[in-house]
């Protein structure tokens, strides 16, 4: 009977909250901030500067779309969420959009009810050995011990990798990234495994990070991207047409620098339908034309917001890999600003 | 004629022989060597073993300590400087220094606020502290939340002010009325001060000013070790008060306040902190309309607040527990009701014999408020876990950023201790 009542009481929650976001364009307009959700500290995806100012890839996502919704990069008002408390803070409408390094999934789709709008980053588990080692690929680490972090996806995913491959392993189980670190320069275990650019991030924090090397094989797919609430597709629509307006910058050679000349000189079509000079294609989101060159004007294109917080010329140094236009072999893949 | 006495003896000493300074192996540090760390051959040869264990603690540490570099912009940099030798990097605390403090919001040029604060806080401490102090001095402590409040938090300063003219109500009430009854002074106070604090909630917006004196900072941007501070001070001073009237609540001969009592500290004490945290930050934001509902610092210290003070009250009632009847006979005896009898006979007893209990509590309190971090919200930990090891420039320094979060606690839980210690030697009055 309690328990009935209980969840009675959250389900009438859950609806309200559902019901109070279905115009969330316009609660953010009308607030002239967006509340964007991102981690406590990722290197690279999200951190605060010494000057207490926002940073990082996922960062970038939040400015672009303020600066299209709101034409102000500078309206947003991160709100720090950590892994357990992210899909509530969305849910319950704390924040309008997560870019939180979140991996689209199935459930988190489906059975949490949210909408991926797109990925942003392409990343997947990859390993890290001593280059002492003289290991070239992952298939050669029949007998060895692996630093893994109890609890996740990861575990799994190297269980079937070693048993597809029909090669043994010994696990020294780990909680958390930092205490990987210390393990895996203490001699603990050979290798150390988690996602590809937390790998590369790691090891950009060693004393002599040429000493290691990252193997070529990735045996997951983790596509991270920015999510919204299920239901409120207007809203959902703004987010991801912003994200592809930043990829279609790059695929069609738009920068920071050169926007303002592209938009004037109307020689592409396409360049001009998603700079606004034509097309009409912000009016159709509830947006005014120059939205999305606002957006590539402060932030830039796709390759210059990878460049600038997780490149190959950051302390991080991620090699575009997956991440690459189509054009170029990679999976970055815009549908058309038509 | 015999010998006289004076040929018989050959010497008297007429004098007493000065005294010698002890032998050189029974005196000064010799010997307080021999007494205390050579004793027996079993003694010497566990001595020279610490001796080395404190050597090797100290060959490793020291040149670390004194190596260390205090003034470069990066992890990257400072390696440079080391160039391989050993060394910290304690410019990550420098760099940072602020940060740690006062979290990465709140503003710089803003920072003197929560310093006065700081500062104005040892005055309202001293006389609660140090009871041999005036007690006029009290009025400061009364004032200090409230201005501390409008300190930190700033915007208007009529919030503080009205919250503090309920108070002044309700003691007037109780003041008028409690010669009366204690009851009835308690609660005609108690009332008046709600009704003063709604009446005046209406009032608030309209007298706002468009620009206040000092700039409003929201909850969401106070952290470092500020917010430890802030939440360890508020809760300590809350839950004591809260934890008395529990311990007494579970004492009473009225059923009903007995039972609510029971249920509560047993509920408290059963669920872990972590647990009412994440109510406080998660479950609590489903049952309110998105961009309302109570301020997330005031929830977090609710939820400690109550956590805290079931112990505390499980302490007092220990101390109850030891007095001995009689005392409750004689103050019946005396003619006294149980508000006099308590405030005068039980509870300055009982509370002597639950210091060290109480000071154990808020010591353990202080430190659970790290686990805000959890939560989302930026204390000195979340600082150090989040936004500092998270930049490229600090991604990897462990020992330095940690190191510092000890010492600062340390500070405060040794200085706590110490107090606690004096107070019991100051309130000793027994003649065991």
């Amino acid at each position: 009977m309690k328990k009935s009542v209980f969840f009675g009481a959250m389900t009438a929650a859950g609806l309200a909250a559902g019901a109070a976001a279905a115009g969330t364009l316009d609660d953010v307009k009308e607030r002239g901030k967006l509340n964007c959700g991102v981690t406590t500290g990722l290197i690279g995806f999200a951190a605060p500067d010494a000057n207490g100012e926002w940073k990082g890839f996922d960062v970038s996502v939040c400015r672009a779309v303020a600066a299209a919704a709101l034409g102000d990069a500078t309206a947003v008002e991160f709100v720090p969420t950590t892994g357990k408390t992210r899909f509530t803070a969305l849910a319950s409408g704390e924040i309008d959009m997560l870019a939180r390094n979140t991996t689209w999934t199935f459930s988190r789709d489906v059975d949490l009810k949210f909408d991926f709008v797109g990925v942003n980053y392409y990343d997947g588990q990859g390993f890290m050995v001593p280059k002492e080692l003289g290991v070239s690929s992952a298939k050669e680490l029949d007998g060895a011990t692996v630093c893994i972090q109890t609890g996740t996806t990861t575990e799994l995913n190297l269980a079937d990798f070693f048993r597809s491959n029909n090669i043994s392993y010994e696990p020294v189980p780990i909680e958390t990234n930092a205490e990987a670190q210390q393990q895996y320069l203490a001699g603990a275990c050979d290798v150390y495994t988690t996602d590809a650019s937390g790998l590369a991030a790691t090891r950009a924090a060693f004393e002599n990070p040429g000493d290691h090397v990252l193997l070529p094989e990735i045996i997951s797919k983790e596509p991270l991207g920015p999510l919204v609430r299920h239901g409120d597709n207007d809203w959902g629509d703004v987010v991801r047409w912003t994200l592809n307006a930043l990829i279609t910058a790059e695929e069609l050679g738009v920068t920071s620098a050169n926007v303002g000349e592209m938009a004037s000189a109307g020689n592409n079509p396409e360049v001009s339908r998603l700079l606004g000079s034509e097309g009409g294609l912000g009016a159709m989101l509830g947006l005014d034309a120059d939205a999305f060159k606002r957006a590539i004007e402060t932030q830039g294109n796709y390759g210059e917001i990878f460049a600038k917080n997780i490149g190959e010329d950051t302390p991080i140094g991620l090699a575009r890999g997956l991440n690459a236009q189509w054009t170029e072999g990679g999976l970055l893949y815009s549908p058309p600003f038509r | 004629m015999s010998d006289t006495p004076a040929q018989s003896v050959a010497f008297v000493r007429e004098t007493a022989i000065p005294p010698s300074p002890a032998p050189a192996n029974a005196s000064g540090i010799v010997k307080w060597m021999r007494d205390n760390l050579f004793a027996t051959w079993p003694n010497a040869l566990l001595t020279i073993a610490s001796i080395y264990v404190i050597y090797l603690i100290l060959a490793g540490t020291m040149p670390w300590i004194f190596n260390g570099v205090w003034n470069t912009n990066s992890l990257a940099e400072c390696r440079e400087v080391l160039d391989g030798t050993v060394g910290a990097c304690f410019s990550v605390l420098t760099e940072r220094w602020n940060q740690l403090l006062f979290g990465f919001k709140y503003p710089v040029d803003q920072y003197w606020r929560p310093l006065t604060a700081f500062l104005l806080m040892f005055a309202a401490l001293a006389p609660v502290l140090f009871f041999d102090l005036p007690r006029k001095l009290l009025i400061i402590t009364a004032l200090f939340p409230f201005v501390a409040y409008w300190l930190i938090w700033g915007g208007t300063i009529w919030t503080p002010l009205f919250a503090l003219l309920g108070f002044v109500a309700g003691y007037l009430v109780y003041a008028r009325f409690v010669t009366q009854s204690f009851a009835v002074g308690f609660f005609g106070g108690v009332f008046a001060a709600v009704v003063v604090w709604i009446v005046t909630g209406y009032i608030t917006p309209m007298l706002a000013p468009e620009q206040p004196l000092l700039e409003a900072v929201p909850s969401r941007d106070l952290g470092g070790y500020m917010l430890n501070m802030m939440l360890g001070l508020t809760c300590v001073s809350l839950s004591l008060p809260l934890g008395i009237a529990l311990a007494l609540g579970r004492q009473s001969s009225m059923p009903l306040i007995k039972w609510i009592c029971v249920i509560f500290i047993e509920f408290i004490r059963g669920v872990p902190l972590i647990t009412l945290l994440f109510v406080a930050n998660v479950m609590l934001a489903y049952f309110f309309p998105p961009g309302s509902g109570v301020d997330l610092f005031l929830r977090v210290v609710i939820m400690i607040t109550m956590f805290s003070s079931a112990y505390i009250a499980e302490v007092i009632r220990g101390g109850l527990a030891a007095l001995p009847k009689g005392q409750y006979e004689a103050a019946d005896s005396l003619g006294l009701d149980y508000p006099q009898a308590m405030r005068l006979i039980i509870l300055p007893q009982a509370l002597k014999i639950s210091i060290p209990g109480i000071v154990n509590i808020a010591v353990g309190l202080f430190k659970d408020t790290t686990l805000v971090s959890v939560i989302s919200m930026f204390d000195i930990l979340g600082m150090i876990r989040g936004p500092i090891l998270a930049s490229t420039d600090w991604n990897g320094v462990y020992w330095e950023l940690l190191g510092f979060a000890c010492v600062v606690f340390f500070v405060v839980c040794y200085s706590i201790s110490q107090y606690s210690q004096w107070l019991e030697r100051r309130l000793a009055t027994d003649h065991r």
